[in-house]
């Protein structure tokens, strides 16, 4: 039976919605974090350390979001565990989120004068407090632009979770086209949902940006 | 974990059904890149050309394509236009979206370069009575090119990784293939982490070969090398 393509139907799209955010919030939480820890490894002062965090960036930049999904969804399940599509959902994202926040972190980490580490290793702080008091609160600032702009990339993923089962928007159009077979409206609905949620974030990272550099002269 | 064997031989045996999709992937990839590239490319110069009249529709197009998920825009061609009577392959669908992806994220890359062109160049060339084409060629897109080369390569590798997404219209590129294989080995893992390794050397050969291009067209040693090599990371 062919359904219309009504209120409800409509209504049912832009509802699930939450799932996509949900999504994204705990990936960017689980991968943020590990991100961090990517970062840091990334910039030691240990060569192996260095090149590890730098194989584990180019390795999942290497990988397709989807390949990053089945392998979360299977490798999971063969732990032993049964756990909801959701899990597996927010692991893969989050692998895939710790790698591009990794490389991002380490350049804004990077980007501070090399001077700052001098100067502080010259006042006797510890690695930990240069950290902590001088190259931190500098890297976050530069960091912030490019990190927001990632976000856009990370909701847009976490269309992909759609094959495993979790109705987030993009299953919730499949499940809708299915039934009503308005294609045009179905994933024209989604589409704007999704627009709905990326463009402001994107506005906003090209604003940072711009005021960034307004005030770093030359 | 338990007792759980990794058991890689049954999908070794399949190796000539994940050949042709790999095959199908790298056609869709070579295919699809080099039409997006030339796309991309095109609009930025006519955004720049023409500001007042292309400016607008050029945008709206890039801004509509950045914000919203590739599988989406894939689901409305595939699903959308024979709805209006355009009869689609799931293959030309999945060109299609790709090359209409791809086409914004480097218009609005190239189009990042061209504005990083100074004024000042473009009056230097003109005062050395350059044509306005040659102006244009010379000055402004080479340097252009040359500038955004490394990023326009790391946005192609990220396409043919995204090409994955076209499995989910039924593509037989590798990802469904890799799906076949698995609905007739049950060795669910095994056949995703070496299809994983696939993709991961394709990435790996996709970047030699793209820094290998950025070297011949922007030799070392130019100006134009110059220009790669600042903005190469």
């Amino acid at each position: 039976m062919i359904r219309t393509f009504s209120e409800s139907e409509f209504l049912f799209i832009v509802a699930s919605a939450r799932w996509t955010l949900l999504l994204t919030v705990l990936a960017l939480l689980l991968g943020g974090a590990l991100g961090f820890v990517v970062a840091l490894v990334r910039t030691s002062r240990l060569a192996p350390l260095r090149m590890l965090a730098a194989g584990w960036i180019g390795m999942i930049q290497g990988i397709p979001v989807l390949m990053l999904l089945f392998l979360s969804y299977y490798g999971l399940s063969l732990a032993g565990v049964d756990m909801p599509p959701i899990v597996a959902a927010s692991v893969s994202m989050a692998l895939y989120a710790s790698a591009y926040l990794g490389e991002i972190w380490r350049g804004s980490i990077q980007s501070v004068a090399w001077q700052q580490w001098e100067a502080s290793a010259a006042l006797a702080m510890s690695r930990a407090q240069q950290y902590r008091y001088v190259i931190l609160p500098q890297a976050v600032r530069i960091a912030v632009a490019p990190t927001v702009g990632f976000v856009v990339q990370l909701v847009k993923n976490t269309s992909i979770v759609s094959i495993i089962g979790v109705v987030e928007l993009a299953r919730a159009g499949n499940l809708v086209n299915n039934a009503t077979f308005a294609p045009f409206k179905v994933f024209g609905t989604v589409a704007a949902t999704y627009f709905v949620i990326c463009w402001p974030i994107s506005l906003l990272a090209r604003r940072l940006e711009g005021r960034l550099h307004a005030r770093r002269p030359g | 974990m338990g007792g759980f064997q990794f058991q890689f031989a049954p999908v070794f045996a399949r190796s000539d059904v994940l050949l042709e999709g790999l095959w199908l992937t790298l056609q869709l990839s070579a295919i699809g890149i080099s039409l997006g590239a030339l796309l991309g490319i095109l609009l930025a110069m006519l955004r720049g050309l023409a500001p007042g009249l292309l400016r607008w529709p050029v945008d709206a197009y890039v801004e509509l394509v950045r914000n919203t998920p590739f599988l989406v825009q894939l689901l409305i061609i595939f699903f959308g236009l024979p709805s209006i009577g355009v009869k689609l392959t799931a293959e030309q669908a999945a060109i299609g979206a790709i090359i209409l992806n791809l086409g914004a994220y480097s218009t609005e890359i190239v189009r990042a370069g061209i504005e990083s062109i100074h004024r000042s160049q473009i009056e230097a060339g003109l005062s050395l009575a350059m044509t306005r084409w040659q102006v244009f060629r010379h000055v402004v897109i080479a340097p252009a090119l040359a500038r955004v080369w490394p990023s326009l390569s790391s946005q192609f590798v990220l396409m043919m990784l995204s090409t994955s997404v076209c499995s989910f219209i039924s593509v037989q590129e590798l990802s469904a293939t890799a799906a076949n294989v698995e609905s007739d080995t049950f060795r669910s893992f095994e056949v995703y982490i070496t299809v994983t390794a696939i993709y991961l050397a394709l990435a790996l050969a996709m970047r030699g070969l793209l820094a290998g291009i950025g070297a011949v067209l922007f030799p070392k040693g130019s100006g134009l090398g110059r220009l790669r090599a600042q903005s190469g990371r």
